[in-house]
């Protein structure tokens, strides 16, 4: 029925089965766009943000998928600017996650600030002290860079690739493109950090307040880094579930090591700052301002010492180990299992960094205060992973996203 | 946000946000106007 519009000499599955599994995830979607409508159309009451919880879930979300989705950035960086031509064969792959990431940040954004049709004042009233504000011009102007990035693979579409003039400009963008990842890479830099910078800069919020280095806070740097660190393990992990699924193998292991040797590298180094910089905040920040290291750990029903844990070790220092030595990293369940709680380990740093800050007392009169998501912010919340899945499947199908797939594959 | 617009201020904040933001856009829009302009020269 589609196969016109399958890449040359690709194998896919037949278009009814692809269109069970599309409108699964649609009816998630439908669910999601509903809560989403609920929103816009009621107010922000539907939530269960409150005084405490200016930021809660969707801001989590929007931090996590912008972490994650910091391998498209940081691959761009790596094939385009520092030339290691081995990545061409995943930098697809990483753009596309990249624009399901950030397409999904800026709609959480659009349901959170509650009055979408007011997003542009954030551009025309700027206040120009607000880490925010940076956030959003960068966070803009990046998912512009992402769309650029895009492009030139939908017009590699068989019948698109036929036009003589998509042709030519396709071509010329990938003449072009380390331009656009270099500007991409300088705004991930800067949107990234500040996200890190946002929670630095509460100085009310001592489980979050750092200093730093003149307006920017550790937190600004140590974002940067987890995120360019941390969002190649994604990638890997979405290159693993579309093997697993189409039971093929999409591109070579000597790409996969290179990126991976890389991410393990990169979170070590980022290990090393992290532990100095809690280290330092436990024992001189946060009793400079009147608490003790425990006081952020106890007394409550949730957070505890393990959510620590379970940042620096099981999402830290384990996938780093195994994905800086060799045998292990070529080990592929060791490989698979350093990915995926790669991929865990920045998102409950995210998480530790938005809605733990929230969470302790900082008045004497305060209690803890623990936050439970309405399922209106659950259901606008998967809404971004069902609409993810249908965009890669498209891809998959219709675009060429893995050249070494042919090569893999024949029979 | 332009300068001739009221809420515009003469500072460094402005000047490095919207600096920053108006030459990122002349990068990507020359960028993509190169590549369009070079595609139609070359169908003939």
């Amino acid at each position: 029925m589609d196969s016109a519009l399958i890449p040359k000499e690709a194998k896919r599955c037949s278009f009814p089965v692809f269109a069970v599994g599309i409108a699964v995830a649609g009816v998630i979607v439908l669910w999601g766009v509903y809560a989403m409508g609920l929103c816009w159309l009621k107010g922000l009451n539907q939530t269960n943000m409150n005084d405490y919880y200016g930021f809660a879930l969707w801001i989590w979300a929007d931090l996590a998928v912008i972490a994650i989705g910091g391998g498209a950035f940081f691959t761009g960086l790596l094939k385009y600017v520092f030339g290691i031509d081995e990545l061409k064969n995943i930098i697809n792959l990483a753009v596309v996650i990249g624009f399901v990431c950030y397409s999904s940040a800026l709609l959480i954004l659009a349901i959170d600030i509650g009055q979408p049709l007011r997003g542009w004042f954030i551009f025309w009233h700027a206040n120009v002290h607000s880490m925010l504000t940076e956030v959003a011009f960068c966070l803009s102007l990046y998912f512009s860079v992402l769309i650029i990035e895009f492009i030139p693979l939908i017009l590699e579409n068989r019948k698109l690739d036929k036009i003589p003039f998509f042709h030519h400009l396709s071509h010329n963008m990938h003449g072009v493109m380390a331009v656009f990842a270099a500007t991409g890479a300088f705004l991930s830099c800067f949107h990234q950090g500040s996200l890190g910078g946002v929670a630095g800069v509460l100085y009310g919020r001592p489980f979050a307040f750092r200093e730093g280095l003149l307006v920017w806070p550790w937190t600004f740097f140590l974002f940067t880094w987890s995120a360019a660190a941390y969002g190649p393990c994604f990638t890997l992990t979405v290159l693993k579930i579309v093997e697993k699924i189409t039971k093929k193998k999409l591109v070579k292991d000597n790409v996969v090591y290179t990126l991976a040797k890389i991410s393990g590298w990169m979170i070590t180094t980022y290990l090393i700052a992290k532990i100095i910089d809690t280290v330092y905040w436990a024992l001189v920040t946060a009793p400079s301002l009147g608490f003790n290291f425990m006081s952020f750990y106890s007394n409550n029903k949730f957070y505890g010492l393990w959510i620590l844990f379970a940042e620096i070790v099981l999402g830290g220092i384990i996938p780093a180990a195994i994905l800086i030595k060799k045998d292990w990293r070529e080990n592929s369940k060791l490989l698979i299992l350093a990915i995926v709680l790669g991929t865990l380990g920045v998102c409950i740093n995210r998480w530790v960094m938005v809605l733990q800050v929230m969470a302790p007392p900082v008045m004497t009169f305060d209690t803890w205060a623990l936050y439970y998501p309405s399922w209106q912010e659950v259901a606008t919340t998967v809404l971004p992973v069902a609409y993810g899945v249908i965009l890669i499947s498209l891809a998959y199908r219709y675009l060429p996203v893995f050249p070494q797939e042919k090569e893999l594959n024949a029979e | 946000m332009f300068p001739f617009c009221f809420e515009w201020v003469w500072d460094a904040g402005h000047l490095l946000f919207f600096g920053g933001m108006w030459y990122t856009i002349i990068i990507l829009g020359l960028g993509m106007t190169y590549c369009i302009f070079k595609s139609i020269t070359q169908l003939w």
